[in-house]
């Protein structure tokens, strides 16, 4: 990550993107914000990450992981589908500059790099799919785990 | 129950899965929100088969299995949110079937979506937001903002013409790939790569990307294989509409 820009302009930057993509998707008016928030924090896990360890794909996992567990608790509290908060706080995760220069390569017919950059895409959005499911398997358990707890008290 | 019943209760559930597929709904919440509903219209061995494309749902006997088409998808989170909620309320008695039937047709005939001029101006931040996001330089901005809503504003009007959405996203990656040549050229802009990615990001298949690899995961392997073919299709157009810049 560049470094003048601070966490707080990233932050921001991030939050208007996953908000403004909530518009484009037509999420329901008052859970904009939300989207906004969801997004924004998938977003500052991955750049920390990155800046951290310099691995996008377990980057993404990662972020793709908090947006899932984040869209959950939003889920739950305002009883909505996961969906409306999940979509657009991966947008930001999505890997369109790799699949972008993956596509610019084929074109120059440079097509080693335009492969190395197009399985790169590729298992970036594996990682993000893998962060959304195992973040729901867990989360699934976790809430079974409560709720025979709670069995057992009563 | 009667006969009459049921058969609305099953019209009822197919209208459910498309309504909820045609937003862009994941697979198994549709087969999960169909078979729930028929759970609870007396319906207990209901089998139902998701794709993109289609629906397969069988009531069990003696009722007869029924096929429906999906025509156009996009994604459409208030509608999934709608659906959801009628389902729900289906399911804990609050609706009769009569009123769920009636409340998923006043779904299907149309709602408040947010105006077209919101919607590029939303497109037209996002970015803008990406563009810096994705280490750009901040005077890049306005060249990002205008191509990426012009993009977005392309695919509208097109897809409203042609029905083609390929065809649409190809132009309009092509415009936003001229947008950000000419704001290169006159001084405007700096980072042709960094514009072009920022605003392609609105027409990015990133959703269906995702969705798709989650399907396999998750052994929906039809629905992961077409939805993934439509992401490959739709980043092609896109891939394509850029190329083209390139190659003057």
């Amino acid at each position: 990550m560049k470094q003048g820009l601070t966490w707080i302009v990233q932050g921001m930057l991030s939050f208007l993107a996953a908000a403004g993509f909530g518009i484009l998707f037509n999420a329901p008016r008052r859970m904009l914000f939300y989207c906004g928030l969801v997004g924004m924090t998938g977003w500052l896990m991955y750049s920390v990450y990155v800046g951290w360890s310099d691995d996008p794909m377990q980057a993404s996992f990662l972020g793709a992981f908090v947006v899932a567990i984040v869209a959950h608790i939003f889920a739950r509290r305002f009883r909505m589908p996961m969906i409306i908060f999940s979509v657009a706080g991966i947008i930001p995760l999505v890997p369109g500059g790799m699949a972008y220069n993956a596509m610019r390569h084929t074109v120059e017919n440079d097509y080693l790099s335009a492969i190395s950059f197009a399985s790169r895409a590729f298992m970036v959005s594996g990682a993000i799919a893998m962060g959304l499911v195992f973040a729901e398997v867990i989360i699934q358990l976790i809430f079974r785990s409560i709720a025979k707890k709670g069995k057992r008290i009563m | 129950m009667s006969v009459v019943d049921k058969e609305l209760a099953i019209e009822c559930c197919l209208l459910a899965g498309r309504l909820m597929m045609e937003a862009g709904a994941e697979t198994y919440r549709v087969e999960d929100t169909m078979e729930r509903m028929a759970e609870t219209q007396q319906l207990p061995s209901t089998q139902s088969f998701v794709t993109p494309t289609g629906i397969i749902f069988t009531p069990g006997n003696p009722y007869h299995t029924k096929l429906i088409r999906i025509k156009n998808r996009s994604t459409d989170l208030e509608k999934v949110a709608l659906v959801n909620d009628v389902s729900r309320k289906l399911s804990s008695g609050e609706y009769t079937l009569e009123q769920a039937y009636a409340k998923l047709r006043e779904i299907e005939r149309g709602y408040v979506t947010f105006p077209l001029w919101l919607q590029i101006i939303a497109a037209a931040i996002a970015s803008g937001c990406f563009l810096v996001l994705y280490e750009g330089v901040w005077g890049d901005v306005p060249a990002s903002i205008v191509a990426g809503g012009v993009g977005y504003s392309i695919v509208i009007v097109i897809q409203e013409l042609t029905k083609v959405k390929f065809f649409a996203e190809f132009i309009a990656a092509l415009f936003i790939g001229l947008i950000g040549y000419f704001a290169v050229q006159t001084g405007l802009g700096t980072e042709l790569d960094k514009i072009i990615i920022g605003s392609v990001m609105p027409l990015v298949p990133g959703l269906l990307i995702t969705n798709a690899v989650r399907d396999l995961m998750a052994g929906h392997f039809v629905s992961g294989l077409s939805k993934g073919a439509e992401a490959f299709l739709t980043a092609f157009a896109i891939g394509a509409g850029v190329a083209l810049v390139f190659s003057f």
